[in-house]
């Protein structure tokens, strides 16, 4: 809400030099939150300006400009610039005449864009000072020549202030409202919110105005289908005047104010209406009475019925729409925009002035169906005070009467079915336990008198009626919180609660912690991605047509689906990586995924306003999608760049299996290796990630497609890892149990089988290791050997043994044994033999 | 060198002499090592004269061991010392061959680091634990139910146009990504024993288009207190010992009037960041209050019973200003020279 300081100054004693910032520091403190100032930028000398006379001449480039003669200031006296009275004045345009009396702004003055005026050389004459337009001024966008005053209805003295005269020297100050105070979307309201911060008098604006209520003219309000039980409309006023000048220009201070207040000039009648809802907070709507066919009708649309709208616009309407209708059909759609078959023209020449109160979700819904936020339909959806109607009206025949030279009429009617006044009980001691503050009796009646309440103090506590602009009051705390805001919340002490022991991260809270900073720990960047993805990138990894959760109103249209994997996120990270010549990367991110719910079935919600059957929360919980925690790495170019006295060291598939071993370490656990071929991964240089022990595969790690990594300009070698971390915790161990560590000295022995190639590595390892025996230690694939001297289609592991005993010092025959063990179980499952 | 027969003192200088001239010609431990036998060995002077030993008379064996004694003592010595200065020698020549320029040691593994916005979500967790709360989290996408009507936003709140929220199709499922932490509050409630006092980390969503300030997908921290007898004092409290923890201990806060519908009454929450990039200064913070009655309903709880009070604040804005972190871009992009800049700590 924009808030003219010279509109606001009506209505509440503002302190002297105020300005936009100090207005608005005062209102934050009551909940107006400032947004900003807003002025005209314009610096004096701005002055009334009589054309005394004005030669044409044709310039060489074709232009004809006028070299004028100019009275700024009376015969004799000197201008506001300290200089002579006429001056001779260059001037570009051409729709003026000669004692037309105009706006000149003076050497010394300053336009906005910090356009400095000065008596300045050109087309051969020195000009002094500027003849200006409306739209130099910032009054309109209007640039066709410059303002002569009498379009605007006045004729000022010669060296007149003209940014006095105009209302150009006002600024507005712009507060944000908050829902609950839809009031405040007006002069009356804002003044009465400074009152509350400053303690300053406040004059109400209706108290000024007397409403007469009009006789005559019928209205029928008939909603057959109320939305959620509300009748469209609780009161309809009409008022009702003629012989209207419509064409009368609006008087500057109009002008000015509106247009501080961020709205447009159109006509008189529209700005008088315009106006008054500024003022008052009513929406008002004007009808050119002649247009009208016979009495209004507030109703439902009707099947297929349309309505062109004043924006031009033909709108379908829909059953839950409420319009003003006559015997033609719909002529406005009630509380958002009037109908173009009623509206005033240049020619109208009477008026009926429409003040009604509309249901605030009916108006919402009508506004965001038809896409039409508008000045009205942001009121009515917040609440409009419904005792204003007939003083809004009242008001705008007024100012018809004085600015149009029209006459009032007694045609109109009145409709009043507005709910009494909301009462609400506020016990003694509710306040202080709400906010810790000890108000006295006497602070909480006078505050809420204060705000417009009237309170009755009864055996415990305040049965306080709370005012028609406050619809937003239905309950005690809603008390309290006025009572809070108008007293101040510095009046709040301070004190810090103990919360019963605590029992720290939880044991998935501890693990996911402990992944991250062992990944970070181990060379790994935490990258944060969002996690919508093409359909496409989904389906790098996953069936085409698996389920998806899908976005009903995505940003981009075809980024619509939630990730059902981390990878897509990670390879467009790394390729914005990589374009920024960052090659080489070790990312991760650890977030969730996004499995469909079995059933997307449609759910009806319970209210908010009571605890759900439990029957109904279980229906609420299994329409949640699972979302499991997953972990997702990413290594492109070297792990370890080339350095003083070391090769780099190309990442890959190995980087992303250490990566899952690091994450399963991190939690207690070990992982298996077996050689898998999910999609999008690389088939040759993948394995399925198994917790060592048993049959659960967690995910996979080995190396992106290549095709899919070459199709995201990344290099051919991706290392990826993607785990299931819900999984992993959940058959992590809950506690670790410490083993014995056995100090007896170990013997270690190598130990070379020749075994065929297809034979995986991490198979005959995990054999060897049962075989041996308990008093294996450790065993660790040393080499993998493929070549010469080896029978065709075999190859030569090499392991190195540790075996220690617990209790003795174990003898080189006794590993031997334990080796040879190990050796003859390969030999019976493989076939493999000793190399010689 | 003549042959003795006898152990006389003059014999045994002249051994000692010998030797020693041996020892003093070596340059290095391997000549050292090569004279070794000759100087105080097996083939030394003093060997063969100790030899004679035995043939002596009983009343010279005295004397005669004497003699040899402290000259095998004196070589030792001599040869010792000598061992030990060339071995120093050579000790030196290896360290020295074995230095190196420390200043181009190379990264035997490189370095990792955490993204600033998760490291600043556990550093705010570990506050609350400090203080017996509990962190508990919920799901991104979320029944419609959880994050608005349940929360007081009244079916036909402006938040639930599609302007702001992001729809899950088909939308008669009512799901949406959550808008705020909020839902977790309500999840909390119908899941916890009473008291309640849980921290609420996560990510959440609105339509914003990407720009310096604003992104679609961000995080929030939302904090709830339910109990027996809460009120404005302990939200205020909670809330000022947070700011001191997070920006030192000369911050303060400030309450200003608002309107959430979850809350009751509602406040905005400015912080005093005297660590400011530009000098101390009042920084928008977040927002909190009383929870509304009709919250606690939702959750089954009597209002007449049980008061709470919640707050929560965004962490990119909580990151921006106390990190001077300038472009939301920043933290979305998965610029790994971003996250580097931090570390594993902030």
């Amino acid at each position: 809400m924009r808030v003219p300081l010279s509109w606001l100054g009506e209505f509440v004693e503002l302190p002297k030099n105020s300005n936009a910032e100090s207005v608005m520091a005062e209102l934050v403190k009551v909940g107006l939150e400032e947004e900003g100032s807003h002025g005209y930028g314009l610096t004096g000398p701005i002055v009334v300006g009589q054309v005394l006379e004005f030669v044409e001449e044709e310039q060489s480039n074709g232009k004809t400009i006028r070299w004028c003669q100019v009275r700024v200031a009376p015969s004799g006296k000197k201008a506001g610039d300290g200089g002579e009275d006429v001056r001779g004045i260059v001037c570009g345009a051409r729709n003026f005449e000669v004692n037309d009396k105009v706006v000149v702004t003076l050497p010394g003055a300053v336009l906005p864009g910090d356009f400095k005026i000065a008596a300045r050389s050109t087309y051969g004459h020195t000009s002094d000072g500027m003849i200006a337009s409306a739209k130099e001024l910032g009054l309109s966008d209007d640039h066709e020549g410059i303002l002569r005053l009498a379009t605007v209805g006045i004729d000022p003295e010669v060296g007149t202030d003209a940014l006095l005269l105009l209302g150009l020297n006002d600024e507005a100050a712009e507060v944000n409202v908050t829902p609950d105070r839809g009031y405040c979307f007006s002069i009356r309201g804002i003044a009465r919110e400074f009152a509350h911060a400053t303690g300053a008098k406040f004059t109400d604006p209706i108290d000024s105005v007397k409403p007469a209520h009009g006789e005559g003219f019928k209205v029928e309000i008939k909603d057959d289908a109320p939305i959620r039980g509300r009748v469209g409309s609780t009161k309809f006023v009409i008022r009702s005047a003629s012989n209207v000048n419509a064409a009368a220009p609006t008087p500057s201070w109009m002008v000015s104010r509106l247009k501080l207040s961020g709205m447009r000039s159109i006509s008189i009648v529209v700005d008088i209406t315009n106006y008054v809802m500024l003022e008052m907070g009513q929406p008002l709507h004007a009808y050119d009475s002649a247009k009208l066919n016979g009495s209004i009708t507030v109703r439902r649309a009707k099947s297929a019925e349309s309505l062109k709208t004043l924006d031009g616009q033909d709108r379908k309407l829909n059953s839950e729409d409420l319009v003003i209708a006559d015997a033609s059909g719909a002529i406005g759609l009630a509380g958002v925009m009037g109908g173009a078959s009623t509206e005033v023209s240049q020619s109208t020449t009477s008026v009926l002035i429409e003040a009604a109160n509309f249901d605030g979700v009916s108006i919402a819904r009508s506004a965001r169906r038809h896409k039409l936020p508008s000045e009205a339909s942001k009121r009515f959806e917040r609440g409009v005070d419904p005792k204003v109607a007939e003083y809004a009206a009242a008001r705008a025949i007024a100012l018809l009467v004085e600015l149009a030279g029209a006459k009032a009429d007694s045609l109109g009617s009145f409709v009043d079915n507005s709910p009494s006044a909301t009462t609400v009980f506020l016990p003694t001691n509710f306040a202080a336990e709400l906010t810790g503050v000890d108000y006295t009796a006497e602070e909480i009646t006078s505050t809420l008198n204060e705000i417009g309440c009237v309170v009755a103090s009864v055996d415990s506590g305040f049965e306080v009626i709370v005012p028609s602009w406050r619809p937003d009051i239905t309950h005690k705390t809603d008390l309290v919180e006025e009572v809070a805001r108008i007293t101040g919340y510095d009046r709040i002490p301070s004190r810090l609660p103990v919360a019963p022991p605590g029992r720290g991260l939880t044991r998935r809270q501890k693990m996911r912690r402990a992944v991250m900073n062992q990944l970070s720990a181990t060379g790994h960047v935490e990258v944060l991605t969002y996690p919508f993805l093409k359909s496409e990138q989904n389906s790098y990894f996953a069936e085409v047509n698996s389920a998806r959760v899908v976005l009903a109103n995505a940003m981009q249209e075809d980024v619509n689906e939630m990730r059902l994997t981390m990878l897509p996120g990670l390879m467009d990270a790394a390729k914005r990586n990589v374009s920024r010549t960052l090659t080489d990367l070790s990312i991760y991110e650890v977030g969730l995924v996004f499995n469909p719910a079995t059933s997307s079935k449609p759910v009806a919600l319970p209210n908010g306003t009571t605890l759900p059957s439990a029957k109904d929360l279980e229906l609420l919980h299994q329409s949640v999608p699972q979302q499991p925690l997953y972990l997702g790495a990413l290594f492109v170019g070297n792990r370890i760049s080339e350095q003083v006295g070391r090769k780099a060291s190309r990442s890959g598939y190995a980087d992303a299996i250490q990566a899952a071993r690091v994450t399963a370490h991190s939690v207690g656990l070990e992982l298996d290796l077996v050689q898998a071929t999910p999609k999008g991964f690389h088939p040759g240089r993948t394995a399925a990630l198994v917790i060592r022990g048993t049959e659960i595969a967690v995910g996979y790690a080995g190396e992106l497609h290549p095709e899919l990594a070459l199709a995201h300009d990344l290099p051919r070698q991706v290392g990826v890892v993607e785990i299931n971390l819900e999984l992993l915790f959940a058959n992590a161990p809950e506690l670790i149990q410490a083993g014995a560590v056995d100090t007896y000295p170990a013997a270690t022995q190598d130990l070379s089988l020749v075994i065929d190639l297809n034979v995986p590595a991490g198979a005959v390892l995990a054999l060897l290791a049962e075989a041996a025996g308990e008093l294996l230690e450790e065993i660790v694939l040393v080499d993998d050997y493929r070549g010469t001297n080896l029978e065709e289609g075999k190859k030569s592991l090499t392991f190195a043994l540790r075996f220690r005993a617990n209790d003795r010092t174990l003898t080189q025959v006794e590993a031997s044994v334990a080796r040879d063990n190990a050796v003859s179980a390969a030999n019976a499952k493989f076939g493999a033999t000793i190399r010689a | 060198m003549s042959e003795n027969t006898e152990i006389t003192k003059a014999a045994v200088d002249a051994v000692v002499s010998d030797a020693l001239k041996l020892i003093q010609g070596a340059t290095d431990l391997a000549s050292l090592k090569a004279v070794r036998s000759q100087a105080v060995g097996e083939n030394s002077g003093i060997t063969k004269l100790s030899s004679l030993m035995g043939k002596l008379p009983g009343d010279k064996k005295a004397e005669a061991g004497k003699l040899i004694t402290a000259a095998r003592a004196q070589l030792n010595e001599a040869f010792s010392a000598a061992e030990s200065v060339f071995y120093q020698a050579e000790q030196n020549q290896k360290l020295l061959e074995e230095s190196v320029d420390v200043t181009a040691a190379p990264m035997t593994q490189v370095l990792g680091a955490r993204h600033p916005l998760s490291l600043l979500q556990d550093e705010i967790a570990d506050v609350f634990i400090g203080m017996g709360w509990e962190i508990a989290e919920g799901p991104e996408v979320e029944s419609e139910w959880f994050n608005f009507d349940a929360l007081n936003f009244d079916a036909d709140h402006p938040a639930r146009a599609m302007q702001d929220t992001f729809f899950v199709e088909p939308v008669e499922a009512h799901l949406v990504l959550r808008t705020h932490t909020s839902p977790v509050q309500v999840r909390s409630l119908l899941e916890r024993e009473l008291p309640v006092y849980v921290l609420c980390p996560g990510r959440v969503f609105r339509t914003d288009e990407l720009d310096a300030t604003h992104t679609p997908v961000f995080h929030q921290v939302e904090g709830l207190a339910v109990d027996k007898g809460l009120t404005m004092a302990d939200l205020k409290g909670t809330l000022e010992h947070f700011a001191r923890i997070m920006f030192g201990p000369d911050a303060k806060i400030r309450l200003r009037p608002s309107f959430f519908p979850f809350t009751e009454p509602s406040a905005e929450l400015d912080v005093w960041h005297p660590g400011a990039k530009g000098g101390a200064r009042w920084v928008e913070w977040g927002g909190c209050g009383m929870v509304n009655p009709n919250v606690l309903l939702a959750a089954g709880i009597d209002p007449e019973v049980y008061s709470g009070f919640a707050f929560g604040m965004g962490i990119e804005r909580t990151l921006m200003f106390r990190n001077d972190v300038k472009d939301m871009h920043d933290m979305v992009e998965a610029d790994v020279r971003f996250s580097k800049q931090f570390g594993v700590v902030l």
